[in-house]
């Protein structure tokens, strides 16, 4: 009698496996990163490549190490999107160590050792560029103004050669080439209008700098448009829900807006907060990520909403111009406790609380 | 909390139902077999027929080895309520009664009377009812029984138990979804016979006097909506709806979710929420058991997937080896590197583990998928937390949860988790990004928590008896010693009047008794030590059941390790579990009601 070939049910399998979802959301930041490449220059795309080789090489010698199947589990390219969101987070010039340094300790303490995908409790890119941050801040704050209104222009050759020398191959620093063309140094919208506040100026005023067009900063919006495009990919193939971003977006928004409409002059409007910096980008790319999100849908918009709120608290009243990475890193630590309120009713039954009454 | 019985008659009338959360949409594949009318096989040369083809307890045996028997002959009979019985599908002789390999995901052979053909194929005297109205509900509900009918959708309750309802019912839902993909067996039945089903459904609605008869069809069969619409048009209280296609909207809670917004409550029956389903192979079996006298012997079955190459539908005796059917769909063998047949869908059918497995009443479909038409799935990753499978659980579930808890034992948080609710319809495993097996882990600690309960109800027994025992001990002793006390004293007395010059008479006697209390003693003794074995015994008996039971299964799963490596690496986690399919649970849990 020959053997038959047993299995268990389920034998149909939607065949999108861990590897498509994070290629998926690999592929939805090309839109935004093409933006910065257009408006900032070629700097993103260095960051990028070296994120992402010392992620591989990072998580190789990891697997190595722990006798795993190494290339089926660099195959699921969670490593990769890890490092790509790092990459993308960081000024598009930082020296080369920065990126390296801080995409192994995402790869290798916040994920590898928690015990890998799956495992780690923290968000792998946000917790290295927190760390990155606290521990280089000049290197990490050194951005640079678009194109249209900086002083110099630079090649690819210019990004590669000070990302890895500090220096343009014409001999300009980093410093240098922030020069704006009113001949100031420049700072990011949401830094600019920050300093600003300190220094007694209004919120007005402080858009009146040629940096901003209206509400928004030259070249950030369209960026930030483009990574909303990549986000609604995502939203669209089902790769991601609308519960986080959604309620991320539009708890930053009503927050804002209610502060916005108690002191104009003191705090900015839900437009500016949504457009600069890396909301658009930490609400579709960020704070899903699926691993260290909460899992349930209500609590994923707890979640999302928590996380929108930490960050116009502390884009207003905190030390630092933006908080994506501090308000994911805060709600992270909240999931378990979310997650078990959360449950929702199953069908047949009762609601916990009316059962509790 | 729910809509009342009008609401949901205005939105059925305008057909605006409602929803059950979750779901999927796998591809469909039902054109494979559905083009073609049902045809007819050939008698075939043996029939296997288990004694137990339903959720309940098996009939008794009316046959022996040798006996001649006629197509439609009785060979169990019903003594129990939940026993239902089985019939020849042939006519012939019995050969044999023995234990067979069994239509059940582990293959456990089980009672099983086999029939050799005589090629005559003669029926024994049909005994229909000429005037179903004009007869009692209990004859018509005993006839049901005697027929041996049992739910053909799949779980396969008697129908007889679930027909007789003293509760108030509102709707009488016909479930002709069908929404397990490739699958079309109901779907053909429809389009052929939907006078038939309708007649199933009279009786049904004579027996039960529901206020309002609800026949589902997903609308994905539009051929079908159509006949089984222009077969209930004349009925005003018949209405038949077309239900949006998303598995598992066949489900049976689902499925009254969709229709009434209602819920059954959780341990409850349909009834509770004045609902009764029935598939429409019932129906027809129904209506084949009182209007033709027909018992249940035959019924539908798909033959589809791209490893037969003419998929189609037939009517299988219950009791055909599958070999046979392989043979009449053009079983294809270059298209499978190692033979894989699936009893049941792609969602929730298993794997067959003989080519001798039998069709049986619930057995709907037989697929053969090509080896790239259905990929054995691959090892499992680690869980990504994705919660896409908690978005297609229909029963709002967390069965990322349920798999953390079922992988590490946790079995009480699983159950906190509601880990019973599951109706294991496959759902979150179709969408798992990680390809983890999640049901099999789910049925696994399902499996668990119900060995834990039986041996742990097992120790409870045992330390009652225990206890009693000691406390008979106890209390016999002390009788002996209360006699002895009063034997004691009565010679005292006797001896105080006698005097003394039976002195010698007296030592003697005394001797007697001393010799005798030592000998009680011993006896008392060896009796307690008796006792102790006797109870070491009983202690050890109740694990040395589980290792049997346990070394069954290993069995059962060594069948598997030669064939997928992940499979065997999923059970040998823990032991598989032997004898609990999907239906069965929700079966189970409505029979344990039902008792």
């Amino acid at each position: 009698m020959t053997m038959l070939s047993l299995s268990s049910s389920p034998h149909h399998h939607n065949r999108r496996d861990i590897g498509q979802v994070m290629r998926l959301v690999c592929y939805a930041t090309i839109p935004g990163i093409l933006a910065n490449v257009w408006f900032f220059g070629f700097g993103i795309l260095i960051q990028v490549v070296l994120a992402i080789i010392t992620a591989l090489v990072t998580e190789g010698v990891i697997m190595e190490l722990r006798k795993k199947k190494t290339e089926r589990v660099l195959k699921d390219y969670s490593a990769v999107l890890a490092a790509l969101l790092l990459a993308i987070s960081i000024p598009p010039l930082a020296p080369w160590w920065v990126i390296v340094i801080g995409t192994f300790f995402s790869i290798a303490v916040v994920k590898q050792l928690y015990g890998g995908l799956g495992y780690n409790m923290f968000n792998p890119a946000m917790a290295g560029y927190v760390m990155l941050l606290i521990s280089f801040p000049v290197q990490m704050t050194s951005w640079l103004p678009p194109f249209s209104i900086a002083e110099q222009s630079h090649s690819l050759w210019d990004a590669i050669h000070t990302v890895f020398t500090g220096f343009t191959s014409t001999g300009f620093s980093v410093e240098q080439l922030k020069v704006g063309i009113d001949g100031t140094t420049m700072a990011t919208p949401l830094d600019e209008v920050k300093t600003a506040l300190l220094q007694g100026y209004t919120v007005t005023e402080a858009k009146s700098h040629i940096m901003f067009d209206g509400n928004y900063g030259k070249g950030w919006l369209w960026v930030a448009i483009a990574y909303l495009l990549g986000g609604l990919f995502l939203i669209k193939t089902k790769v991601i829900n609308w519960h986080i971003p959604g309620s991320m977006l539009a708890s930053a928004a009503l927050l804002s807006l209610f502060l916005f409409l108690l002191d104009g002059d003191q705090y900015a409007s839900p437009l500016f907060h949504l457009f600069n910096g890396s909301l658009i980008v930490g609400a579709f790319f960020i704070a899903t990520d699926p691993v260290s999100a909460s899992t349930t849908s209500k609590g994923r918009i707890i979640f999302g909403a928590a996380i929108g709120l930490w960050v116009i608290i502390i884009r207003n009243w905190g030390g630092y111009p933006d908080a994506i990475a501090f308000a994911v890193l805060i709600m992270n630590m909240a999931v378990p406790l979310i997650d078990y309120y959360t449950q929702p009713r199953t069908y047949g039954h009762k609601n916990k609380a009316s059962k509790d009454s | 909390m729910f809509a009342n019985y009008d609401k949901i008659i205005e939105r059925i009338s305008l057909n605006q139902l409602w929803d059950f959360p979750g779901g999927v949409h796998p591809p469909q594949q039902k054109t494979l077999s559905n083009q073609s009318s049902i045809e007819y096989l050939q008698v075939e040369k043996t029939y296997y027929v288990p004694v137990k083809q339903h959720i309940g307890i098996e009939g008794k045996l009316l046959v022996c080895e040798g006996d001649k028997v006629l197509k439609g002959q009785a060979l169990t009979t019903s003594e129990a309520p939940f026993s239902v019985p089985v019939h020849a599908p042939t006519s012939g002789a019995v050969t044999k009664i023995t234990n067979h390999v069994s239509a059940h995901p582990s293959g456990i052979p089980e009672l099983s009377v086999i029939i050799d053909a005589d090629g005559q194929d003669t029926w024994i005297e049909l005994d229909p009812v000429p005037d179903y109205a004009k007869t009692s509900k209990s004859e018509l509900i005993e006839r049901i029984c005697d027929a041996g009918i049992s739910g053909m959708g799949g779980a396969g309750f008697p129908t007889h138990i679930k027909t007789n309802n003293s509760k108030p019912l509102e709707f009488l839902i016909i479930n002709g979804i069908e929404c397990e993909p490739y699958i079309s067996s109901d779907d053909r039945l429809m389009r052929e016979h939907a006078w038939q089903i309708r007649q199933g459904i009279d009786i049904l609605v004579h027996i039960l006097q529901p206020k309002q008869v609800i026949v589902a069809v997903e609308d994905n069969k539009p051929e079908a909506l159509e006949t089984m619409s222009i077969a209930c048009q004349q009925k005003i209280n018949y209405q038949v709806v077309s239900v949006p296609t998303k598995y598992p909207a066949g489900g049976e809670k689902q499925l009254i979710q969709v229709l009434t917004s209602r819920e059954v409550p959780a341990n409850g029956l349909p009834i509770d929420v004045g609902c009764i389903m029935y598939n429409v192979a019932t129906c027809y079996a129904i209506a084949d058991a009182i209007v033709e006298g027909k018992p249940l012997i035959e019924r539908v079955v798909t033959l589809t997937g791209e490893g037969f190459k003419s998929p189609k539908n037939v009517w299988a005796r219950l009791g055909t080896p599958i070999q046979s059917l392989l043979t009449y769909g053009d079983y294809d063998q270059s298209q499978q590197s190692s033979p894989r047949f699936i009893m049941g869908g792609p969602m929730m059918g298993f794997t067959v583990t003989s080519m001798l497995t039998p069709i049986v009443k619930i057995s709907n479909c037989i697929l053969v998928p090509a080896d790239n038409e259905l990929p054995h799935p691959e090892d499992e990753r680690a869980c990504i937390r994705c919660s896409a499978c908690s978005d297609v659980c229909p029963a709002s579930l967390l069965p990322q949860q349920l798999f953390w808890y079922s992988k590490a034992k946790e079995l009480e948080k699983a159950e906190e988790y509601n880990l019973f609710d599951c109706i294991e319809c496959g759902a979150c495993a179709y969408v798992c990004p990680s390809e983890i097996p999640l049901v099999h882990y789910y049925r696994q600690a399902k499996a668990d928590i119900r060995n834990q309960k039986e041996e742990k109800e097992k120790s409870d027994k045992a330390k009652i008896r225990f206890e009693a025992r000691k406390a008979r001990l106890l209390k016999e002793k002390e009788q002996r010693e209360e006699k002895h006390r009063l034997a004691a004293e009565a010679r005292k007395a006797s001896l105080s009047t006698d005097g003394g010059g039976t002195k010698d008479k007296i030592a003697a006697a005394l001797a007697r008794a001393k010799a005798k209390k030592e000998a009680l003693a011993k006896q008392e003794a060896l009796a307690e030590k008796e006792a102790l074995a006797k109870q070491e015994a009983l202690a050890k008996q109740a694990p040395h059941i589980a290792d049997l039971a346990e070394s069954e299964k290993t069995k059962a799963v060594s069948v598997s390790e030669v064939s997928t490596e992940v499979v065997a690496s999923q059970t040998a986690q823990g032991a598989s579990p032997a004898k609990d399919s999907p239906e069965d649970d929700a079966a189970a849990n409505e029979e344990t009601k039902e008792l």
